[in-house]
C-alpha cells in the first residue's frame, strides 16, 4: 500500500477518462438502439434485415473480438481511427445492439388500437410519438438502462487493450512499475465499484424524473422496481 | 495495400491454430459455467436463508462482483492469488475468475425463479402443513428451475463469448490465438474474421435454442 501512494493520482487520472468513454459510449449505445428497434420494425424489408444483421452480428461474437477488428483490421481497408474513436464505436454498438431488443419489445407493448385512435382523433405524428408512445415506453426502459450504464462503466475496462489509458490500463502500468498487484488491483476494483454505486444511484434519480414526466405514480413504479424485500415466508427458511 | 484482399492462404494457415484455441474456449466455457451455477445456488441459498451476519456479507459480495469489470477481477486472481502462494494455471485462474464472476448473476436468476412463485402457494403449503423439504422440492423449485433455465442458458452464452478476455491472462484461447497469428504473419484481416466467424457460429445456433426452450416453458405454463 505505502508503494502504491505515490502513484494513486495517476491512478485516478484514470477516472475521467473511463467516464468519458462510459458516457460517450452509452449516448451511441442509446442513438444506435433507437434506430436499430426502428429498422427492425420498419414495413421497408431492406431495412429490417441491415438491422437484424447488424444486431445479430455485434450480439453473435465476442466484444473484444470486435474491438480488435476495429483497431487491427479497419486500418487495412484505409479506415485508420483513434483508440478512443474505435472503442466507443465498438461499446457504444455492441451494448445498442442488446438494447435494441429492450426498445423493441417497449415499442410493440403500445396496443395498436390506441395509435389507430390517435390516427382517428387526427393527432399529428409528433404528438403522438410525444405524448403517447414516450410517456408509455421509457419508464419500462429506464430499470434495463440502469443496468445499462452500470454494465457500460465495466465493459469500458476492455478498452484499456487498445491502448487508451483509462482506470485499467493505469491499473496495468503501475502494478509492473512498482510490483505490488494486491494493492494496485484492490484499490482499482474498490474505485470501480464506488463508481458503479454513484453511477446506479444517479440513474434511479432520473427513473424518478422520468416517472414523474410521463405522469406514472411514483409508489407503484417504486414497489415495481425496487422489491428488495424477500418474497419466501420465513418460516419457510428457518429451522422450527 | 495488400492487405486489402482477403487471402485464402493465411485464412487456411492458421485455421489449425484457431480450432486448437476453440477447443480450450469451450473449456473454459463448460468449467466456468459449473463453477457459476454451483456457486450462485451457494450464494442464493445464503440470501434467502436469512442468517445474521453471514447472508448480508453474500450480498455484498454479490454486489460487488456484479459492480466491477471481469477484466480487474480477472488481473486481481491472476496477479494476487500467486503472492498468498496459491498458484494455478491460467486456464483455471480463468475458469474460476469467469465462475465467479458469473456467480453473481445466476444467483439472481436463481432469486428471481423463487420470488416469482406467488405468495398464495406459500400461504396454501402453511395451510396445508406440507413439510419443509416438499414445500421445496415439491412446489417452489420446479416452478423456479422452469423459469431459470432459459436464462441460465444465456449466461452460457454470454460466458462463451466472454471467455475472449482470458487472453489477457495468457490462456491461450481462440482470440489469443488470433492474434498471435495476426502479429505472427502480419495479417489481421484473416485470423480476426475467421474468430468472429467461430464465435457466431456457435453462439448464434446456442441462442436460437435457448429461445426456442423459452417459448416452450411459456407454452406450458
Amino acid at each position: 500500500m505505502r508503494a502504491l501512494e505515490p502513484y494513486l493520482p495517476l491512478l485516478l487520472r484514470g477516472i475521467p477518462v473511463t467516464l468519458e468513454v462510459t458516457a460517450l459510449a452509452i449516448c451511441l449505445a442509446v442513438a444506435a438502439a433507437f434506430a436499430l428497434a426502428l429498422g427492425r420494425l420498419s414495413p421497408w424489408a431492406p431495412a429490417r434485415w441491415g438491422a437484424g444483421a447488424v444486431v445479430e452480428t455485434f450480439r453473435g461474437t465476442s466484444a473484444l473480438v470486435q474491438l480488435f477488428w476495429a483497431f487491427y483490421v479497419l486500418p487495412f481497408f484505409g479506415v485508420k481511427l483513434p483508440p478512443l474513436t474505435a472503442a466507443v464505436l465498438v461499446l457504444g454498438l455492441n451494448e445498442g445492439s442488446y438494447f435494441s431488443e429492450v426498445v423493441r419489445s417497449a415499442l410493440t407493448s403500445i396496443r395498436t388500437g390506441q395509435l389507430e385512435a390517435a390516427v382517428a382523433l387526427h393527432l399529428p405524428a409528433r404528438y403522438r410519438f410525444f405524448r403517447i408512445v414516450l410517456p408509455q415506453v421509457l419508464p419500462v426502459m429506464m430499470p434495463p438502462f440502469g443496468n445499462s450504464v452500470v454494465g457500460m462503466l465495466k465493459f469500458t475496462s476492455l478498452v484499456s487493450l487498445v491502448t487508451v489509458q483509462d482506470l485499467s490500463f493505469r491499473a496495468g502500468a503501475i502494478r509492473s512499475a512498482i510490483g505490488s498487484s494486491a494493492a494496485t488491483y484492490s484499490v482499482t476494483l474498490l474505485v470501480y465499484f464506488g463508481l458503479a454505486i454513484i453511477l446506479g444511484g444517479g440513474v434511479r434519480l432520473l427513473e424518478r424524473a422520468v416517472n414523474r414526466w410521463a405522469g406514472r405514480d411514483a409508489h407503484a413504479a417504486a414497489g415495481a422496481a425496487g422489491a428488495r424485500a424477500s418474497t419466501v415466508p420465513a418460516w419457510a427458511v428457518l429451522a422450527r | 495495400m495488400t492487405g486489402l484482399r482477403w487471402d485464402w492462404a493465411t485464412a487456411w494457415a492458421v485455421l489449425p491454430d484457431l480450432l486448437r484455441g476453440l477447443s480450450l474456449t469451450v473449456e473454459a466455457t463448460v468449467a466456468g459455467s459449473i463453477i457459476a451455477l454451483f456457486l450462485g445456488l451457494c450464494w442464493t441459498i445464503v440470501r434467502v436463508g436469512r442468517i445474521p451476519v453471514v447472508s448480508p456479507a453474500v450480498q455484498l459480495l454479490v454486489e460487488f462482483l456484479r459492480g466491477t469489470p471481469f477484466l480487474v477481477q480477472l488481473y486481481f486472481l491472476f496477479y494476487v492469488l500467486p503472492t498468498y502462494g496459491l498458484t494455478l494455471p491460467a486456464l483455471q485462474t480463468g475458469a474460476l475468475g469467469l465462475g465467479l464472476y458469473y456467480s453473481a448473476y445466476t444467483s439472481e436468476v436463481f432469486r428471481a425463479g423463487i420470488e416469482a412463485v406467488p405468495a398464495g402457494q406459500w400461504e396454501s403449503c402453511l395451510t396445508l402443513g406440507l413439510p419443509l423439504w416438499r414445500v421445496w422440492a415439491g412446489i417452489v423449485l420446479p416452478q423456479a428451475m422452469r423459469i431459470a433455465v432459459p436464462m441460465l442458458g444465456n449466461y452460457v452464452i454470454v460466458m462463451f463469448k466472454e471467455t475472449a478476455l482470458l487472453s489477457t491472462i495468457t490462456v491461450m484461447e481462440l482470440t489469443a490465438q488470433a492474434t498471435n497469428a495476426g502479429f505472427r504473419t502480419f495479417r489481421f484481416v484473416e485470423p480476426l474474421t475467421l474468430v468472429g466467424l467461430l464465435y457466431f457460429l456457435l453462439s448464434y445456433p446456442a441462442a436460437r435454442l435457448v429461445h426456442a426452450l423459452e417459448h416452450r416453458g411459456a407454452v406450458q405454463h
